[in-house]
């Protein structure tokens, strides 16, 4: 409790995130079968479910259990995911296999049929020309428990090492840690954190300490140092978290990383469809429509 | 579930386990950051759980360049066979109806692991206190019904103060009575199983505010050290500004309040 200057008392929040925990037990001990089937079907409706759009059906397996894959780019985010459209899969043709379809209070998604392409989504595609490389577009926010459930879908139960991860994602600037004000940073910037299986030198620093990653990017990087899968992930810190011309060309060091070498052919044609990409949005971002 | 590090799994049979609750001011994890810190202690493998929110950052026990690059993740498991002690942190908080879960999942690993006994670290609301605890000492203990004869004369010897029972319904008058930690986190849950489990679980916590809590770390492990003597007072020096103990801040507590500030602000 905390006493305010007006002669209030307030419940003071708890960093730990200990009052959810005593509401649950509370809860807990007073639950009647009608909770228990509301909360049954609530987390039904989380579920994280992967199918193929073409043939509406759900995959039988995890994704990667049933194609092989040696080579996994995830762009989670609208700028990473414009990054990736526009530099990487704008050469050679790129095959869908699969669709995340989730639901909770921020990314409604109910038909992924019919997706339009302001809604956000989680698409797999891989390169039909060697279709052992796979990528990710993930504009969707995927909740905290739903993040595990996505790992399960796309990597199964037994992790394989002989591929290598990498993931693009961007923060805002204000959530970097550093002795300066965040003010005087030169956003947007870079930063990556690696595996310790991985041995690919990043483009770009090192996260320092005390900076942390949390979310999907961090769900499946935890994954990949558990289980000594090797991966690296690109952090763009920045202060314009929408679509952002600046934001999205802050990630052109990675074309010429190992992960993406090869298969970025024609930079300056991704810069045109950046740019077109950008246009179309900039249309469709108006609050009347 | 454990995952270890290496490819074998480390024998932990006999070894003392320490593990924060996290609960008000993260007072057990500072503490258990403390003891990874000062003991450096070696990574021995991961708690992969769906229990606990995702998160990844560097080395935050990092003290030169080469080794601040090694990832580390929210639930990790460290040891120094030498005192026959492994400490699992835990990095962020439980995801929603998933606390129960966990302790089950842990408690089953620490019986299956073999290790002999667990030392909770937690802290609880200084604001839920009654009269008496006001008045008191801030520490607390509890322990589980199966502690070993030898460790409940050990604790008796230091004239510790046993976590009193509280109303189990606060408002009510004539409720039963029960160990009650507020603010605790998954510390009651922990002890309840512990006991119908019989596990070996001592449960060390302090009466903390959020806030700095800092000091309410160095608390608890100088309070944990009174029992366990993880590490002995340096002689003592003139300089009345030494601490009494020699306990290591990690590198990652850097920043705790947040980035610098613009200096146009003033």
């Amino acid at each position: 409790m905390a006493a305010t200057f007006f002669g209030e008392v307030v419940k003071a929040p708890c960093r730990a995130g200990t009052e959810d925990e005593e509401e649950e037990e509370e809860a807990g001990r007073r639950e009647t079968p009608e909770d228990r089937e509301v909360r049954r079907q609530l987390a039904r409706k989380r579920e994280v479910r992967l199918l193929r759009r073409q043939t509406k059906t759900s995959l039988e397996v995890s994704l990667l259990e049933k194609y092989p894959c040696s080579k996994f780019i995830i762009a989670i985010g609208n700028n990473a995911v414009a990054f990736l459209s526009s530099f990487v899969m704008n050469s050679g043709v790129w095959e869908e296999v699969g669709c995340a379809k989730l639901w909770n209070e921020w990314c409604r998604t109910v038909d992924t049929a019919h997706l339009s392409p302001s809604e956000a989504f989680c698409v797999f595609y891989h390169l039909k020309s060697n279709p052992l490389v796979f990528v990710c577009q993930c504009s969707c926010y995927v909740a905290e428990d739903q993040q595990y459930q996505w790992l399960e879908k796309v990597f199964g139960s037994c992790p394989r090492r002989n591929m290598q991860i990498t993931i693009l994602t961007c923060r805002h600037v204000t959530d970097y840690k550093t002795s300066e004000s965040t003010g005087s940073l030169p956003s947007p910037f870079l930063k990556a954190l690696k595996t310790q299986n991985c041995k690919d030198t990043a483009c770009c620093s090192l996260l320092e300490q005390p900076n942390i990653v949390h979310g999907l990017p961090a769900a499946v990087l935890s994954y990949c140092q558990v289980w000594k899968i090797p991966a690296i992930l690109y952090l763009c810190y920045t202060d314009v978290m929408k679509l952002d011309l600046i934001t999205v060309e802050a990630f052109k060091p990675i074309l010429s990383s190992r992960s993406l070498k090869g298969l970025a052919k024609n930079i300056p044609q991704g810069t045109e469809v950046l740019k077109k990409l950008m246009t179309t949005n900039e249309i469709q971002s108006n609050i009347y429509t | 579930m454990f995952v270890p590090c290496g490819d074998w799994v480390p024998d932990l049979t006999g070894f003392t386990l320490l593990m924060p609750a996290v609960s008000v001011g993260n007072v057990g994890q500072l503490a258990i950051d403390l003891i990874i810190s000062t003991l450096n202690m070696r990574k021995i493998g991961y708690f992969y759980t769906d229990c606990l929110v995702p998160m990844v950052g560097n080395n935050p026990y990092a003290t030169a360049e080469d080794n601040s690059t090694e990832l580390s993740t929210n639930a990790e498991v460290y040891s120094l066979p030498a005192r026959k002690l492994v400490a699992l942190q835990l990095r962020s908080i439980f995801i929603k109806y998933k606390s129960k879960s966990f302790c089950e999942k842990l408690l089953s690993w620490v019986q299956s692991s073999g290790c002999a006994k667990v030392i909770v670290l937690s802290s609880s609301h200084s604001y839920q206190r009654n009269d008496l605890q006001l008045r008191s000492t801030p520490f607390r203990y509890l322990l589980t019904p199966s502690v070993h004869k030898r460790i409940q004369n050990k604790i008796e010897s230091l004239n510790w103060q046993e976590m009193e029972k509280s109303p189990c319904i606060p408002q009510m008058d004539d409720s039963e009575f029960c160990v009650r930690v507020p603010g605790g986190g998954i510390t009651k849950t922990l002890y309840d199983e512990s006991c119908s489990k019989e596990i070996q679980m001592a449960i060390l916590l302090k009466f903390v505010s959020e806030g700095d809590n800092i000091p309410d770390a160095l608390g608890l492990v100088e309070y944990l050290n009174e029992w366990l003597q993880i590490i002995k007072p340096c002689l003592q020096s003139d300089d009345p500004t030494t601490p009494a103990l020699p306990w290591k801040i990690p590198s990652s507590w850097r920043l705790l309040f947040g980035s610098g500030l613009p200096p146009a602000l003033f």
